[in-house]
């Protein structure tokens, strides 16, 4: 391990990553602050540049920089104007936006800072001692458990969606396999589902659904309903500074909620936002009667847990992309649709084959953090200025740059009408309360799935490895139940609503 | 019926003409050693016909009970919206895709920021001009001098 600690280590310091790391970060956190684009579709622009750039350790070190600056900027917009850039961060503006109305907007980011800081660095501490540890384990995997996990994964994002949304996310991810299968598979050299239109022969293009699927329908929203800026104090923020004894206090919290934030992360389907508003609840269930009066009325525990949660959960979701090459959130894969563009595949054999990829990433998580907390936060009330620009210049530059990223991945005119196409239908799925993120995952993983599902056939010459691997068995009926189980839930509790509960 | 259902409906006829196709269709076209093989290329595409249209008739029969939720943006009042603003950005973009190649990068993009603007109730013409024109010349110069990636700069006709 300290092998790799040193490998990655001279690859994150060379000067391109830490200006990539460095730029990532303030890139994520200027756009992450505009309220209404999130972590996914601000990837999903910077995805062509990453691509272009060739090298996959500088590729990801960029976009993972992009990542935390995204939700560090998030937070900023959520404590400074109740106008949260980014799910994550909701559960930020209970306490961060009271605390800037009493003034100590300052007080607000510094904690912010430091807990997201916090919260990503000891994610990354974990990181590096679960990741190998998991990556040895998924290296005695066959193609069937590969077959088999990747399943558990999707079922696993169609169970977390909440209630009354198994079936709509199960949907979106079984739209996105069969999405997948159109063009030409290297499986079989045949063009399937083509419809003999020519340009859909090589499939369609990643980065267009991301941006389709994001990016566009967020800025269709932006347009269809200005969001009303709430009056936030005006540009003064002052007293950066905290006292001991608050230190103190929040300490705990952010050992706490590192921990969990991390744990939930690693989850396929639980994200930040879920490490987040869990993270918040537990701490002020557990905080003391006095305490819990705080909460939602400038808590600066209850702004801390949040800010933790979230960037440990962040980091934590890169375990199963880093270990097991299976995204378990959107954001992490359109990282992983970027790796493979780069033709580096995550996996348990990256560690072994690349290593200075797998430790530079995790190295340059521990210096994106520090450049959050010593670069950005002294730097944050001049990029919150970025919050004043017209929306009439800031919608078509957003459009303009969905374009560009589909049009340069490509180089293909016909590929901006299938992003205004697909765009347009994603923001019909939006209004309908489909999730989207299945959707890109499943276009994502579905040609492995089926490039698995296929080896394990030809292996067992049928359907047979099913039930002669327990391993692969035992999987499969996990995530069978995995999508069952919340409506079997809902329903009982719809039952015992009504007062016909069964006997127990 | 509300919206969602109707996107499941279309999505059961979807989740239909792929199974069908699978299903029906592709297999005829098949070598016949690859018809030796335990796997065809239409063998996924049958499993998730069949599961697909499993789920969107869960959600099309209404199967599976939903709370109702305060969505962002109620689309059964879509006039009370910028729904004008909106339709004309997408037919602008449009534009873009069919003018990008013919037009070139330099003219179609600025005139798209300047257009995309004034559709949003812009009217400061001058700010507008200049904020597009540097925008694009910067655009341009990274995609193409730092990026690599050849962007034709200039209407076809002038040779560009």
């Amino acid at each position: 391990m300290l092998e790799g600690l040193l490998i990655g280590l001279q690859t994150a310091l060379s000067l391109q990553n830490l200006l990539m790391v460095i730029g990532g970060c303030l890139i994520g956190t200027f756009i992450g602050m505009l309220p209404g684009l999130g972590p996914m579709s601000i990837i999903a622009i910077m995805i062509p540049v990453a691509i272009s750039m060739g090298d996959p350790s500088a590729a990801l070190i960029l976009l993972a920089g992009v990542y935390y600056g995204a939700i560090f900027g998030g937070s900023t917009s959520s404590i400074l104007l109740n106008a949260p850039g980014v799910a994550g961060t909701v559960a930020s503006s209970f306490d961060g936006y009271p605390m800037a109305k009493q003034g100590k907007a300052g007080k607000a980011l510094t904690i912010a800072a430091i807990a997201s800081f916090a919260g990503g660095s000891i994610g990354a501490l974990l990181l590096m001692v679960f990741a190998p540890a998991l990556s040895s384990v998924a290296l005695l995997f066959h193609s069937a458990e590969y077959f088999a996990l990747m399943v558990v994964g999707l079922s696993a994002i169609a169970a977390f969606a909440g209630t009354g949304q198994v079936a709509k996310a199960l949907l979106m991810t079984i739209l996105g396999l069969i999405m997948a299968t159109v063009g030409e598979g290297a499986l079989f050299n045949l063009p399937r589902f083509t419809m003999g239109i020519m340009d859909l022969q090589s499939g369609f293009g990643f980065i267009t659904l991301a941006m389709a699927m994001f990016a566009l329908p967020e800025a269709l929203f932006l347009v269809l309903k200005p969001k009303t800026q709430q009056e936030g104090q005006d540009g003064e923020i002052k007293d950066l500074r905290i006292s001991r004894q608050e230190a103190k206090s929040i300490a705990p919290v952010i050992g706490r909620q590192s921990i969990q934030g991390f744990f939930i992360g690693v989850l396929p389907g639980a994200g930040a936002t879920i490490a987040s508003f869990l993270g918040y609840a537990v701490e002020r269930n557990i905080a003391t009667k006095e305490e819990q009066e705080e909460f939602g009325k400038g808590s600066i525990k209850g702004l801390a847990a949040p800010e933790t949660a979230n960037n440990a959960a962040c980091t934590g979701s890169f375990v199963p992309l880093l270990t097991l090459g299976i995204p378990g959130s959107g954001t992490t894969a359109i990282l992983l649709g970027a790796l493979i563009a780069l033709n580096v595949t995550p996996g348990p054999r990256l560690m072994i084959d690349e290593p200075q990829i797998f430790w530079a990433v995790i190295m340059s998580m521990f210096i994106g953090n520090l450049v959050l907390l010593v670069l950005n936060l002294p730097l944050i009330p001049y990029i919150a200025k970025v919050l004043s620009i017209p929306r009439n210049y800031l919608i078509p530059f957003i459009l303009f740059f969905t374009l560009m990223g589909a049009y340069i991945g490509q180089n293909n005119a016909t590929e901006l009408l299938l992003l205004v196409a697909f765009g347009i239908c994603a923001t019909a799925l939006r209004f309908a309360d489909y999730p989207l993120a299945p959707l890109l995952i499943g276009f994502i993983l579905g040609g492995m799935l089926e490039d698995n599902f296929a080896r394990s056939m030809q292996l067992y010459d049928g359907i047979g490895f099913i039930w002669e691997r327990p391993l692969t068995l035992g999987l499969l009926v996990i995530a069978g139940l995995l999508v069952i189980l919340p409506s079997y839930r809902a329903r009982r509790a719809r039952l015992r609503a009504q007062g016909v509960a069964d006997g127990d | 019926m509300a919206l969602d259902r109707w996107i499941a409906l279309v999505l059961v006829g979807v989740c239909l003409a792929y199974g069908y196709a699978a299903w029906f269709t592709m297999d005829g076209s098949l070598a016949p050693f690859m018809k030796r093989n335990p796997i065809w290329p239409s063998t996924f595409p049958k499993v998730l016909s069949v599961i697909g249209l499993i789920a969107s008739l869960t959600i099309l029969l209404g199967l599976e009970k939903a709370e109702e939720k305060e969505a962002d943006i109620d689309y059964r009042r879509l006039g009370d919206y910028h729904l004008g603003q909106a339709l004309f950005l997408l037919g602008l973009m449009v534009a873009y895709a069919l003018c990008l190649r013919p037009l070139g990068f330099l003219f179609s993009t600025s005139a798209f920021l300047i257009l995309g603007s004034f559709i949003l109730g812009e009217r400061r013409w001058i700010v507008m001009v200049l904020v597009s024109l540097t925008a694009t010349l910067i655009v341009w110069y990274l995609v193409q001098q730092v990026l690599g990636i050849y962007l034709r700069p200039l209407p076809g006709f002038i040779g560009g």
